[in-house]
């Protein structure tokens, strides 16, 4: 091919690369790291449900299912939705189940996004929410949560940035990074000016079930939110189900009728296989989940705590499984801290900044490990900063 | 025994953990390392913690490796006692490793350990069989322990993680 031609598009050409995928590359190569820079469960599937899945592909259900995904797992999901999160949700023609809640955020900001529309996203963030807005043709926004809050975002920050083109906000809570909740106060503040300003919230409530010292509140379940709300959800992290790729979404009829557009054109079905999985986890899981987020729980109270111990001031993160210990007082930048702790302690963690500028002087150390990975973690950690 | 939620914890750690270090576990449930002594005192005088036992695989030391049996024997209980007076007989010879007073076809279920299928048998027929009360035994020799009070013996524990995930 000639090289005087650049084939890829202008919009994948923009795009930045993952800044995790350096630590990965450099991190994969060492021998004896102790990881804290994963982001997902450190428990196996129940077995219950890979029980279920065995027994689902014994019986021969091979073949695709409806575009939205099993009926039975729709209702299962409706019925979860209204018991935890007191949400309700059709299963007719309100959910679609999707390939985790990645293609759910992908599906709802192609559903939504006009060329040029601005989405406001609020950092630190998960890695994926401002490219896929950009691979949707919009615009992201960033806001800058500070550590001074507790990374809470803040609700005049939305006011500070709103212009006519604003179309969405994208919230998560917890957090991935900062594990930072929002409760139901505070979402109250944010669906305000929502309102005000007549923008639709996409809600990532992928980390809800790991939520430790309050009450979890869905964004939809605030007042008048439910008709401007996208609400993804999935069972990968509360479920320890990451490998199985399976997400869903709930949203107003219109809404969900557009984003089944897309996901039947671009996706079909979710892996059906998974979803009888899924089904399983929703009718017999709750007593697993209970019992990981009690061990997580722990693990937190011990991690951060010990954080705090060895000199690096951390916030006690109210849900997901990480904490974002605070690296300004090394005065090292996130990217120098996180590269000399994996070359000289062997601890890999994921510095702040590849979540957002705000993210800069932190670092995110998953907690999802066990618990002498963890203590482990800590006395090399604590040996590192002595060094310094 | 009303315990605390908090409480609770702590023996749930220490079932599945009997050595965990007391400041970690006073980290992770959130009270000071002395609180949690108090706890654990009060919890051992109570009785609610019995003993700190460790499960031990047997199989993996030369000339130790040992033989298992669980033993279903009825037994004629007595007026007044029971079974307890038969179990009691029963659970006093040191190689018996546990008795349970059973629902269904028989009546106490007996665990027993020795270095050999021979002394077993030898216990059976001279000790237990001879007891008055006992009516029949029927011994079953383990062949193999997955599983032992909620622990995989042999577990491969790699953590499958990539090892930097978003």
């Amino acid at each position: 091919m000639q090289k005087t031609k650049t084939y890829v598009s202008d919009t994948v050409s923009r795009l930045k690369p993952s800044g995790i995928r350096r630590f990965f590359d450099l991190a994969a190569s060492m021998e004896g790291v102790i990881s804290l820079g994963v982001g997902e469960p450190d428990f196996i599937t129940p077995w219950s449900v890979r029980e279920a899945c065995i027994l689902s592909l014994e019986q021969g259900y091979t073949s695709y299912t409806a575009n939205a995904g099993l009926w039975e797992l729709r209702k299962e999901i409706s019925d979860y939705l209204a018991r935890r999160f007191h949400v309700l949700y059709d299963p007719a023609d309100e959910i679609i189940v999707t390939v985790g809640a990645s293609q759910a955020l992908d599906v709802s900001l192609r559903a939504i996004v006009n060329p040029g529309d601005e989405v406001i996203v609020v950092e630190p963030s998960f890695v994926s929410y401002a490219p896929l807005v950009s691979l949707a043709g919009g615009v992201p926004i960033p806001i800058q949560t500070s550590g001074k809050h507790q990374f809470k975002l803040q609700p005049e920050q939305i006011e500070q940035v709103v212009t006519p083109k604003t179309k969405a906000l994208i919230i998560c809570s917890p957090n991935n990074p900062t594990g930072a909740v929002l409760n139901a106060e505070e979402l109250m503040q944010i669906a305000h000016i929502v309102e005000k300003h007549d923008l639709l919230v996409i809600s990532d409530e992928i980390y809800a079930e790991l939520c430790y010292d309050e009450q979890y509140t869905s964004f939809p379940a605030i007042d008048r939110m439910r008709e401007r709300t996208i609400l993804i959800n999935g069972f990968s992290k509360g479920f320890a189900m990451t490998g199985w790729r399976l997400g869903f979404i709930a949203a107003p009829r219109d809404f969900a009728t557009a984003m089944l557009k897309i996901h039947q054109y671009t996706m079909m079905c979710a892996p059906t296989m998974a979803q009888y999985a899924a089904i399983e986890a929703l009718q017999n899981g709750a007593a697993d989940v209970e019992q990981m987020k009690k061990s997580y729980r722990q693990r937190r109270n011990f991690f951060v705590q010990s954080l705090n111990e060895i000199g690096l001031s951390c916030h006690m993160p109210g849900g997901a499984f990480y904490a974002f210990p605070s690296i300004q007082s090394t005065g090292m930048t996130s990217e120098q801290f996180a590269e000399r702790l994996l070359l000289e302690e062997k601890v890999a963690v994921v510095p702040g900044h590849v979540f957002g500028r705000s993210g800069e002087g932190y670092i995110r150390c998953s907690y999802a490990s066990s618990l002498e990975q963890l203590q482990e973690a800590i006395r090399r950690m604590k040996r590192f900063l002595e060094r310094l | 025994m009303k315990l605390t939620e908090k409480e609770i914890e702590i023996v749930e750690l220490l079932e599945k953990h009997a050595r965990l270090p007391i400041d970690t576990m006073a980290k992770m449930v959130s009270l000071s390392v002395s609180e949690v002594e108090d706890i654990i005192k009060k919890l051992e005088e109570a009785k609610v913690i019995v003993q700190y036992a460790t499960i031990v695989d047997w199989r993996k030391v030369d000339g130790h490796e040992g033989v298992t049996a669980m033993i279903d024997v009825k037994v004629t209980p007595k007026r007044g006692v029971g079974f307890d007076e038969v179990a009691e007989r029963i659970y006093r010879f040191p190689e018996v490793k546990s008795v349970y007073l059973m629902s269904g076809a028989y009546d106490l279920s007996v665990v027993i350990e020795g270095r050999s299928m021979s002394e077993i048998a030898h216990f059976v027929s001279e000790k237990l069989s001879t007891l008055d009360s006992v009516i029949s035994t029927t011994t079953h020799f383990i062949l193999k322990k997955y599983k032992h009070d909620g622990t995989v013996f042999e577990q491969g524990d790699q953590d499958r993680r990539i090892v930097v995930a978003p």
